[in-house]
């Protein structure tokens, strides 16, 4: 029995419960009380990382308590942790306290509000990957949403009424999905433990395996998104507030690709095998579509939101080939995308705070008065369209590679998608940094220091991860690697197919 | 000894990182001009000193390696393991051979000859710092890309170079054009990129081991498939055509001269343009195991050598003629290449280096000079203003024109003597020598418009200080005697191929009557060019000019950028139609689609609310007819359990 992850994960409740009940003006900075609090996390999670046994596929740090007995099934408050839940723990409590350094830029009225919220997302985010029962997971899922449902909702642009309404249809249509499926799936396998039920001996009956599929499948192909669920994401971005951004998409679309790693390949090794070159097409064609999308745009936040699409079409694709080194690139890039589209956001935030616009057009030049915005603007750009010696191109190489080894077609069509980056962040850092000063853009002022320490340490991430990926791929080998041969020994058992057709 | 290897990768690296750290010093306090100087001074001797320190390892480490027995040639570095995921491995090693030896060599010496002179070029420019942070970080790129010991670490260096070029193409990013040369140059190696990606994802595939040793042997012993090898290759060769500016590819560098001229010389003519040719040369056993895919290497090569000499032969702009020329050099070291004479392409690439550097240096001199003046039109008699510029002009014009006795001609001759040996002959033969012919003929119309005939030009031009002089005149120097490094005629002896016969292994084609045959052809077709253009352009100056310019193909040629209006018109514009489709499709079909269902819900909402009408009997029937619903599925679905 090890406390560490409870602690991790309730550390900001507790905060966010402080705030919530301290009288009025008890909390005089609140978003800098947050910020202190999220460092707690930061802290364990760093803790986590180097503690972390890296010759282990099974759950570590476990913490597990009775909680409830239904329907045969023992439901537990149960936690533990393998590498693919490390990176992504380590990935969110990163982003916590550059959300609340990055908040007063852009957060001017009921901050408290706005930080109780932040840091009750925070659980639910650090919740849903540190869990080990799958009910508990279903909790922690519901609880991320809301706090950026009342983030977007209260804090966003003027169009945040549709937005929200969007993004709540789309995910509780998502989560029902889920909830569906996860019913099914513990009545039949009479237990609520993910990692038993990932390294599960038998099989659930193939009719139930395939219907369970696809309602987890679905639940999280909304929350990725993939193609064709996408349509939410961009407007979900551009009416949200930056923070809300930055963790939207560097954390909280994670947990869709966490759960198609997490659930849907050990789970349902048969119908992943069956619907894998579905959701290889889906996820290299997305992968095009929204590089192509990306270009079109005028909107700086919308390109970024689109090329989110595009970079976890490829996260997709690499999770669907089913194959080692594809599977350990999609995780990588899952922690890569965090920090590179993180600070895109960031950057986005950054112009719009002196300038309260966000069109590509509004901008030109800016390189000259704001030297030190223009290398990171540069610096992330060439980290997400995966320039080697920086993270984005560790992720996409492995993808790539890996996938190209089983299935070389859609690995070559994803392809393209690397050329399109280029071209439409490329030609955005060209329009925005460089060519003549225009009068409105010739005299901002550069990064203040608050800026630039929410951005510099998602910078040293991506040079860490790209010179020295070494320390990450090796805690995450023997749980993907777990993962991947369950998946593919047990695909060629039988083939998925309902019984009454065999 | 291989102890010393990743220092030279290291070194210049280490000066990137200082002068990063410098010019954020400067941006910091950017209104103290009096710093400024002191500055420069001490940037300037970070940057080159670096460059140069890994020179003098470079020549340590290949004296160490020649004091080895040739099949032992080799040093290696281990320095751990980059990327080791499923089956793909990436150890970070370095490989000192032969081939590689001569390649740090070649970029080292020449990178710090370079270094000298921008200290002098760029003198006084607020971006000074930045500068030699981008130069020292390509010269460290460009390294690791030789040095690499596997595929992936060589695409490293290979995107590494790309992006120093990019930033250093549009260093002056104030004006539009740089930055939009910056952006074209990376894009367009970024299609060739990806074609040099799916290679190395063929041979993963293939193979599962992608360092040069194991693909060689893989293609010599036949482990690897034939088709494999030929996918691979042509995949790879992909990578080389956009990096060292070939048809289809070759539309970048034309712009690339937007940058300052000293990285003209430097990345855009001495190395990194000529990483495709290394890529071939370092996997010439991969394709010698896909003749079909060397046939289209020396195609290529030969093609682009013909159509951009008559692009060189046409441009007013001196850069740009001189990129046209480094484009069309580029494609008769590929043609040697596809003639399986590797040791013949890379000993072109070593004295190109030398002498195409030099002639970019001296015309950064000319148009530092004249106060930035690029075009021929405005230029003339300045032999006589800046003699020394003139004459080192003159050595690498001389160079690269292929006569005797500069180096130009002895590597060339190796090339046109390979093609007539290898596969289709005759064509790469033809090829060459028509190339060749252009070269002498385009060579000398530039010394003669600049150097000879009426001042067109405004203003009293002065010579260059000495930082600027010092570092062309030993390329001159370079220029002269890197012929011998090629071809020794007295003795019949070839240096650098001999050199690198460890990694090529014996060259059998040259030698005997044959050779001289081959030479003498090749002098005289050198000579009528020469001839040619001493009739056109010193007796007749712009006068002659101005009539060649009244012909039709003249002016195609001068256009130059056809295949760029081209892809203009075609590749980029259905590329940005279907991206605004995209995005039209996306708001009005699948957003569409999804906006519908919502309207459908609420639709239906307010319909179905009309049953919430508060009758208990009519909910009591509900309920019921749900529950036979569910039972009745319970049957269907349950049945088989």
């Amino acid at each position: 029995m090890n406390p560490v992850l409870p602690i991790l994960v309730f550390a900001p409740a507790a905060g966010a419960a402080v705030l919530a009940l301290a009288p009025r003006g008890g909390a005089r900075d609140p978003l800098r009380f947050a910020f202190g609090i999220s460092l707690l996390p930061l802290a364990i999670a760093l803790g986590l990382f180097f503690a972390f046994d890296a010759s282990s596929a099974s759950p570590q740090f476990p913490f597990s308590t009775a909680w409830f007995r239904s329907g045969g099934v023992d439901v537990r408050f149960a936690f533990g942790i393998d590498g693919i839940s490390l990176l992504l723990i380590a990935l969110t409590a990163l982003l916590g306290p550059i959300f609340f350094l990055a908040a007063p830029g852009h957060i001017a009225q009921r901050r408290r509000e706005f930080a109780a919220w932040g840091l009750l997302m925070q659980t639910g985010m650090l919740g849903v990957f540190a869990v080990s029962d799958l009910v508990l997971f279903y909790v922690f899922w519901e609880v991320s949403l809301v706090p950026l449902y009342f983030v977007i909702g209260i804090w966003g642009g003027t169009g945040r009424a549709r937005a929200t309404t969007k993004f709540v249809l789309f995910t509780i249509a998502g989560s029902l999905l889920l909830l569906l499926a996860l019913l099914a799936v513990l009545l039949e396998a009479g237990t609520a433990d993910l990692f038993e039920l990932a390294r599960g001996r038998r099989l659930l009956p193939a009719s139930i395996e395939r219907l369970a599929f696809l309602g987890f499948a679905l639940g999280f192909a909304v929350k990725v998104p993939l193609l064709p669920f996408h349509t939410w994401l961009p407007e979900a971005h551009v009416e949200a507030p930056t923070s809300g951004s930055v963790v939207l998409a560097g954390v909280l679309l994670k947990m869709g690709t966490y759960g198609l790693l997490r659930f849907c390949l050990p789970m349902f090794p048969r119908a992943s095998a069956e619907f894998a070159p579905l959701l290889l097409g889906l996820g290299a064609a997305g992968a095009v579509y929204g590089a192509l999308l990306a270009w079109a745009q005028r909107d700086l936040k919308k390109l970024v939101a689109y090329s989110s699409i595009s970079h976890l079409g490829l996260v997709a694709m690499g999770l669907f080939a089913r194959e080692a080194t594809a599977v350990e690139g999609a995780l990588l890039q899952m922690v890569n995308h965090g920090l590179s589209t993180g600070a895109l956001f960031l950057l986005v935030g950054v112009l719009y705070d002196r300038t309260h616009r966000r069109g590509l057009d509004d901008f030109g030049g800016v390189a000259k008065s704001m030297p030190l915005f223009a290398a990171l603007l540069g610096l992330t750009a060439f980290a997400s369209i995966g320039l080697p010696g920086l993270n984005g191109f560790v992720g996409e190489f492995l993808i790539l590679a890996g996938t190209f080894s089983v299935t070389p077609v859609p690995a070559a069509v994803a392809t393209a998608a690397v050329v399109l980056s280029a071209v439409y962040l490329l030609g955005a850092v060209r329009t925005v940094l460089f060519g003549p000063a225009l009068p409105a853009t010739a005299r901002l002022p550069d990064c203040t220091k608050r800026e630039a320490a929410t951005l510099l340490p998602l910078a040293g991430g991506m040079v860490l991860l790209g010179v020295l990926p070494g320390p990450f791929l090796e805690r995450i080998r023997p749980s993907v690697a777990q993962v991947v041969e369950r998946t593919r020994a047990l695909a060629q058992a039988e083939p998925a197919r309902p019984e009454g057709q065999r | 000894m291989s102890a010393l290897l990743p220092l030279l990768v290291g070194l210049p690296l280490a000066g990137a990182l200082a002068c990063g750290i410098l010019h954020a010093r400067v941006l910091v306090r950017r209104h103290r001009d009096p710093e400024a100087a002191a500055n420069e001074a001490l940037v300037g001797g970070i940057a080159t000193g670096s460059v140069a320190v890994a020179f003098f390892v470079a020549v340590l480490l290949t004296i160490r390696l020649l004091s080895l027995p040739p099949e032992h040639r080799r040093f290696e570095a281990d320095l751990g393991t980059w990327i080791d995921a499923g089956r793909l491995k990436v150890p970070a090693r370095l490989l000192l051979d032969p081939l590689s030896a001569l390649m740090t060599l070649v970029v080292s010496g020449v990178g710090a000859l370079i270094h000298l002179y921008s200290i002098g070029y760029m003198r006084r420019d607020p971006g000074f710092a930045r500068y030699f942070a981008y130069l020292n970080l390509f010269v460290a790129a460009m390294l690791l890309l030789v040095l690499g010991a596997n595929l992936p670490l060589t695409f490293v260096g290979w995107e590494g170079v790309g992006l120093c070029s990019y930033l250093l193409i549009g260093f002056w990013y104030e004006k539009g054009g740089p930055a939009d040369a910056g952006l074209k140059a990376f894009v367009v190696n970024r299609i060739g990129d990806a074609g040099f990606l799916l290679g190395i994802f063929l041979l993963h595939r293939e193979l599962g081991a992608l360092d040069y040793a194991s693909v060689n042997e893989a293609a010599r012993s036949g482990l690897l498939p034939a088709n494999a090898a030929t996918g691979a290759a042509l995949l790879l060769f992909c990578g080389a055509v956009g990096k060292s500016a070939q048809i289809p590819l070759q539309v970048w560098l034309p712009d690339a001269m937007a940058g300052p001229t000293p990285v003209s010389a430097l990345i855009h003519a001495a190395t990194m343009v000529t990483a495709g040719v290394y890529l071939v040369g370092r996997l010439h056993v991969l394709f010698l195991a896909a003749p079909a895919v060397l046939l289209v290497v020396g195609l290529v090569g030969g093609g682009t050598a013909l159509l951009a000499g008559f692009g060189a032969l046409a441009q007013r702009d001196l850069k740009k003629a001189l990129a046209y020329s480094t484009i069309s050099q580029l494609g008769l070291m590929f043609l040697g290449e596809g003639a399986g004479a590797f040791d013949a392409g890379i000993a072109h690439l070593v004295t190109h280096a030398f002498f195409k550097a030099l002639l970019f240096l001296a015309a950064g001199s000319v148009i530092h000079a004249l106060g930035g003046e690029q075009d021929l039109a405005r230029m003339g008699g300045l032999a006589r203003r800046l003699p020394a510029t003139f004459l080192c002009f003159l050595a690498g014009a001389w160079a690269l024109s292929g006569l005797p006795p500069f180096a130009g001609f002895f590597s060339k001759d190796e090339i046109l003597g390979g093609a007539l040996h290898g596969a289709g002959a005759p064509v790469l033969g033809a090829l060459g020598f028509a190339a060749s012919f252009l070269t002498a003929l385009y060579s000398y119309r530039l010394v003669y418009l600049v150097f000879s005939g009426r001042e067109n030009f405004e203003g009293r031009p002065h010579e260059s200080p000495a930082l600027l002089l010092h570092p062309m005149r030993a390329l001159a120097a370079l220029s002269f005697v890197g012929g011998a490094l090629a071809w020794i005629p007295i003795w019949n002896r070839r240096p650098i191929a001999e050199f690198l016969a460890p990694v090529f292994g014996g060259n059998e084609a040259g030698g005997g009557a044959e050779h001289v045959l081959v030479a003498v052809l090749s002098l005289a077709v050198a000579f009528v060019g020469f001839l040619l253009a001493r009739r056109l352009w010193m007796d007749r100056g712009l006068a002659g000019e101005r009539a060649l310019a009244r012909l039709p193909l003249w002016r195609v040629a001068a256009a130059g950028g056809v295949l760029d209006a081209f892809y203009r018109g075609t590749v980029v514009r259905a590329a940005r139609v279907l991206a605004i489709a995209c995005g039209v499709f996306d708001l009005f079909v699948v957003d569409g689609a999804v906006n519908g269902i919502g309207r459908a819900a609420s639709a239906a909402g307010e319909t179905l609310r009309l049953l919430q009408n508060g009758k208990v009997q009519a909910y009591a029937i509900g309920v019921a007819a749900a529950a036979g619903a569910l039972l009745l599925a319970a049957f269907l679905l349950g049945g088989t359990r």
